[in-house]
């Protein structure tokens, strides 16, 4: 069972295999390169089909429904029959489409979500180990609304380009925060490496850090655009944003790239504050570890399913209040707080330190509490029906008029 | 480490193939009957009237302009935290200063009203 300890043996198994092959060592290791990233990248593209059974399960008995439930057992074959069904659908191309960016787009959407994977550290010495990786899924990560982006503009519809400039609008607002967020576990680990993050985690950074954990849950669901955050697609306003234009497999792409996106959210959030995959006995069986991330991510994964069957849609007015004028000088703050005890604790062990951020991290939240309240005062009561005054819609016939000629 | 980026890099190459495959597939296996009806444009039944491609207001553009600033400015701060420990008191108050100066920047911005959305 030596492979369960170390699973780097299967490459060498494989170079070893090539190498005898008769390869040359620089073609060995690009066959090896290309055949991880293929096993990096079909692992969630397959795992997505699974997602996608989950989501409308669960969405499904949150609202009181039965959900998918013919298609085989517990209707888990469902999935399978949909893809079946995107795929022999007809590739509609809009005539007044622009027909490069119009392909593009779906294909940027779900790549820009693979690509993200690489940065993920899946176990000890498996999985990325990015020098910079906590800015690589930054920059990275602004590739889906890119997508999005391409998608609303492409199309030549009026109700596709009001989603992409929602986006627009939206996801840039909420990527300050996150940036913001972000900060915090690489000012506690002292490396932007995921890896080494996943290392610093002793006691996990969501003691130190509550706060940055819960703006980067929160902005990254807006960032994802998810309910309560959809207002790019708000079917009943703008019909579906920017993919209305979108048919079959194409629009199966935005699709899968939107859960996949979903769950790679819980997947950072768990690498981030939830300490990876770290947990009893994963040092010694890295394959352990990476059931731990799994399932850590699983859960942040299901709280957002929980969020999405529970919210409704946010007003755009108030969607960007409360990313500029709550969530990013709350983000400030804490940054700032986190930095000065940070440096003033630095000596003391992992545990005090990370009470010591939580009690800040508490102190904060109570503050930007109050502030809330003292807000809400100043603005206009909201509308309140009294008892006897409801709101009842009149119909008043109106006058009879003299006929004409008269 | 340069191998990681070398990973990277086929990754790149092979994640848009990835996702380009099945459109591909389901472009070549599903039926293709165009015609100008239904490739015209979707939008409420009636006919559309004009161009997508128009300007629009000026709101949208102005929170990428505050976006573009802060985000420049954040990345920034990434050096400084990595490297925290090796820093001396005075850079840890310069560097709080700078956030100082980007909590300015928004207030800034707040009481210009360019955060506000007008209908």
């Amino acid at each position: 069972m030596a492979f369960l300890q170390d699973p780097t043996l299967i490459v060498e198994w494989l170079r070893q295999l090539l190498l005898g092959w008769g390869l040359s060592p620089a073609l060995t290791s690009l066959a090896l390169y290309v055949l991880g990233a293929l096993a990096l990248a079909t692992g969630p593209l397959l795992w997505v089909i699974f997602l996608i059974w989950f989501e409308r399960k669960a969405v499904a008995r949150i609202q009181d429904r039965l959900g998918p439930n013919r298609v085989g057992k517990y209707g888990l074959l469902q999935p399978f029959a949909d893809v079946l069904k995107l795929l022999t659908k007809e590739d509609i191309i809009p005539a007044k489409a622009d027909k490069f960016l119009y392909w593009m787009a779906p294909i940027l959407s779900l790549a820009g979500v693979l690509l993200l994977w690489p940065a993920v550290p899946l176990g000890k010495g498996i999985g990325g180990n990015v020098n910079v990786a906590v800015l690589y899924l930054v920059a990275v990560g602004t590739l889906s609304t890119f997508a999005i982006l391409v998608a609303g503009w492409s199309a030549n519809n009026k109700y596709a380009l009001l989603g992409a400039f929602r986006t627009v609008a939206q996801m840039i607002s909420y990527e300050v925060p996150i940036v913001l967020a972000l900060l915090v576990p690489v000012l506690l680990a002292r490396s932007m490496n995921l890896q080494a993050i996943v290392a610093a985690q002793d006691v996990w950074f969501v003691v130190a850090a509550p706060l940055p954990a819960l703006i980067f849950f929160v902005a990254s669901i807006a960032e994802v655009g998810r309910t309560p955050f959809d207002l790019l697609e708000a079917e009943s306003e703008i019909i579906a944003g920017f993919h209305i234009e979108y048919s079959g497999m194409k629009f199966a792409m935005f699709f899968a790239g939107e859960f996949l996106h979903a769950f790679t959210v819980g997947v950072l959030g768990a690498v981030l504050f939830f300490g990876g995959w770290r947990g009893p006995g994963a040092e010694a069986y890295p394959i352990l570890g990476l059931f731990y991330l799994w399932l850590k991510a699983f859960l942040l994964y299901f709280v957002i399913v929980w969020v999405r069957g529970t919210f409704p849609r946010v007003r755009i007015d108030h969607l960007l209040d409360f990313t500029w004028k709550f969530l990013t000088p709350l983000a400030l703050v804490v940054l700032m707080a986190t930095a000065v005890l940070d440096k003033a604790l630095v000596r003391a062990g992992a545990w005090p330190r990370a009470l010591g951020l939580l009690v800040v991290n508490a102190v904060i939240w109570l503050l930007a509490q109050r502030w809330l309240r003292k807000v809400e005062k100043r603005l206009e009561p909201p509308m309140v029906a009294q008892p006897g005054q409801y709101p009842v819609a009149r119909y008043t016939p109106p006058e009879p008029q003299a006929a004409e000629g008269d | 480490m340069d191998s990681t980026w070398v990973f990277i890099g086929v990754f790149f190459a092979l994640a848009p193939l990835l996702a380009a495959a099945p459109i591909v597939i389901g472009h070549y296996l599903g039926p293709s009957k165009p015609n100008p009806i239904k490739n015209d444009v979707y939008e409420c039944g009636l006919k559309t009237v004009g161009d997508a491609w128009v300007r629009f207001k000026v709101q949208y553009y102005l929170f990428a302009l505050v976006f573009l600033i802060f985000d420049v400015e954040l990345v920034f701060l990434y050096p400084w935290a990595v490297a925290y420990d090796m820093l001396p008191t005075f850079a840890v108050l310069e560097g709080l200063l700078f956030i100082v100066m980007l909590l300015a920047a928004l207030v800034y911005a707040w009481k210009r009203e360019a955060l506000d959305w007008y209908d």
